[in-house]
């Protein structure tokens, strides 16, 4: 699905040159559920930016599902992430003057697909992720994490190959989280790749492998322990036993 | 296409921004509002000096004599020129511009005329038939002084409905075929005519067959002026006429071409024109002026687009994160200040219109009728969609240029 090939990217500071990185080699299979870590300067959002066609690179190859991604038009990128890629942001951004069914249907609409039908689809989504009762509330009105769910559907409503989510519980509590991962490995098993950013350990445990990165390079790539045998009673508040969540998601 | 979403959208934005968007729409509608009225009021004074030129023909040539101031063939300056009937005939044969022409033979003004008991005094004018075309008059009822009267030195007169109203008051419709008497000489009132000319003094007049005067007021082959109407185009062919008949007549009068003093000359259309390229001045100072004020307008949108773009730095790189391409973005804010000007500006434009409507009764000397004209209002729509084109197109621009990442950055 994902593949790339000695990777870099530098960034023009003024005189200086900020190299970010470093000849990133990555293959990423369709279905998979990867989570990229690493501390701030890590590079690892100039690579979920790469990724995303937000941002082109300087050398290597990026291709995405066989296509090479290189110097393409700007017309050409939005095409192509309307068409294979649903994004899902730390701060949700979802637009503020719109309710929560418009905000999902907005895809639809650059794919110029009839209003009618796009809100029939939106609706479809929202209640995939349990928000039916929701959709016509303007996003000031939901929780963090019904935010995050509709954005989750907004990512999903095109039908796209990969999903890659920005640190998507950056901004919400653990339980919420945990929710909004439920929800992302739901999408996995329907067999879309989704790509996690993440600095929480927790995080990536929930997902099956690991890529580190440090200042350019991929430290390390692995599969995680997973992080199965945690639980959420049902009043929301969730039990920790030693270092391990005991989380009843049925598997 | 239309794009009901992308019109949605924008209703949506404007909406949420009530009073920003008021007071961006003012600047427009006051500067449509400014120029129409503009435009109306030139179009007004326009009227008013068409109209004070309404007595006479546009393009008529007034010749007179005097003494002259040059000396020429070894005569010395100061003497008097004179036109006589042989002048007429050599203009009427010889120019070849000429539509139109007469002598006038002038006799001293406050004449009585009388009708039985009613006696006035009135000016007298004694021309050829052509006259009447050269002098724009209007017959109401007869007819002018023809070839004829000219012949057989008839004894008619044509007065003015006026000078008919005064001197029959109540038998004014009866007073075609009555003898009036003129200086104690009795005249048979053939036709009466009014002159649009707001000069009152036009219309306290009668007119005689020129023949007629010369014989009973004793003024043998004597000419004071000679008027006519030329053909011409240009100011150019009008001075090229006017150019001619003066070196034509210094032929025969034995006088310097160049005398301006021996021979004076009016000529209407010269002055026409210069009133037109007149008008001309001004229309272009109050579009200047009106488009000034409309480009303040704009201004003032393009500030706000600016500053809306601003933002919504962060909605716009989402919608390209979700394939929002560049001109999908450039329309939306392209649009919306497409928008904004063009229904603010049709309102000033209706304001404006709306008062010239109200004013439109006016009919001062020099200035009447002011309006704005459907063409006007035309191009002022035009002008006002190019003008939110115009200022949302730079906003629009930097739109497109936002990148997602920067927008989409969490700080």
């Amino acid at each position: 699905m994902i593949t790339l090939q000695n990777i870099h990217k530098s960034y023009k500071m003024g005189l200086n040159s900020l190299h970010v990185l470093k000849g990133i080699n990555l293959e990423i299979e369709k279905g998979e559920l990867v989570s990229i870590m690493g501390s701030s300067g890590s590079g690892k959002s100039t690579l979920l930016n790469i990724l995303g066609i937000l941002d082109n690179y300087d050398e290597g190859e990026y291709r995405l599902d066989g296509k090479v991604i290189a110097g393409l038009s700007e017309t050409k990128a939005a095409l192509m992430r309307n068409e294979y890629i649903g994004f899902v942001f730390q701060s949700f951004n979802l637009i503020s003057f719109k309710n929560a069914l418009e905000n999902v249907a907005l895809p639809l609409y650059y794919k110029k697909i009839s209003r009618k039908k796009r809100n029939k689809i939106a609706m479809e989504y929202l209640e995939k992720v349990g928000l039916m009762d929701w959709a016509e509330h303007m996003p000031n009105e939901l929780s963090g994490g019904q935010k995050q769910r509709v954005a989750i559907a907004r990512s999903l409503i095109a039908n796209p190959k990969v999903i890659f989510a920005d640190e998507p519980t950056g901004a919400l509590d653990s339980v919420t989280s945990f929710e909004v991962m439920a929800i992302l490995r739901d999408i996995n098993k329907e067999g879309i790749t989704v790509i996690i950013v993440t600095h929480e350990d927790d995080i990536s445990r929930m997902t099956k492998r690991v890529v580190k990165l440090k200042d350019g390079n991929i430290e390390a790539d692995f599969a995680p322990k997973p992080l199965n045998n945690f639980a959420l009673n049902g009043s929301g508040t969730y039990l920790r036993d030693k270092d391990d969540i005991l989380l009843n998601i049925e598997t | 296409m239309f794009d009901l979403d992308k019109w949605q959208e924008i209703l949506t934005t404007i909406k949420k921004n009530k009073l920003r968007t008021f007071l961006t729409g003012f600047s427009v509608a006051w500067g449509i509002f400014m120029l129409i009225i503009l435009l109306g009021s030139g179009k007004g004074l326009e009227n008013g000096f068409e109209n004070e030129f309404r007595g006479a023909a546009k393009n008529s040539l007034w010749i007179w004599t005097g003494r002259t101031s040059i000396a020429h063939n070894g005569m010395n300056p100061g003497r008097p020129v004179r036109f006589t009937n042989d002048d007429y005939e050599n203009l009427k044969n010889n120019i070849d511009q000429r539509e139109y022409i007469s002598g006038r033979f002038n006799i001293r003004w406050g004449n009585q005329v009388t009708y039985k008991n009613e006696v006035h005094s009135f000016g007298i004018r004694n021309v050829h038939p052509e006259y009447e075309f050269i002098e724009a008059l209007t017959i109401t009822d007869g007819r002018y002084i023809n070839q004829l009267d000219l012949d057989n030195f008839r004894k008619v007169t044509v007065i003015s409905t006026l000078v008919r109203d005064m001197l029959f008051r109540d038998d004014a419709d009866k007073a075609l075929g009555e003898y009036i008497l003129v200086n104690g000489i009795p005249f048979k009132v053939v036709g009466f005519f009014e002159d649009e000319s707001q000069n009152n003094n036009n219309m306290r007049l009668i007119y005689v067959p020129i023949s007629t005067a010369q014989m009973v007021f004793s003024g043998g082959n004597r000419l004071h002026e000679i008027s006519m109407t030329i053909h011409a185009n240009t100011l150019e062919e009008a001075q090229r006429a006017e150019e001619n008949i003066r070196n034509r007549l210094a032929a025969v009068h034995n006088f310097n071409p160049d005398d301006r003093r021996a021979l004076g000359t009016w000529n209407s259309f010269e002055n026409y024109m210069q009133m037109q390229s007149l008008f001309k001045g001004i229309r272009l100072f109050i579009w200047i002026i009106g488009i000034g004020t409309i480009i303040a307008g704009i201004v003032g949108v393009s500030n706000i687009m600016v500053i809306v773009v601003k933002e919504r730095t962060r909605e716009i790189g989402v919608r390209k994160a979700l394939g929002a391409t560049p001109f999908s973005v450039v329309s939306l804010i392209l649009f919306e200040s497409v928008l904004i000007t063009t229904f603010a500006g049709y309102i000033g434009l209706v304001f404006g219109v709306g008062l010239l409507e109200i004013i439109s009764g006016i009919d001062a000397p020099f200035f009447s009728n002011p309006s704005a004209d459907f063409r006007l209002a035309v191009s002022a729509t035009l002008l006002l969609i190019f003008a939110g084109a115009l200022a949302g197109f730079v906003p629009a621009q930097r739109a497109a240029r936002i990148k997602p990442i920067e927008a989409l950055r969490d700080e």
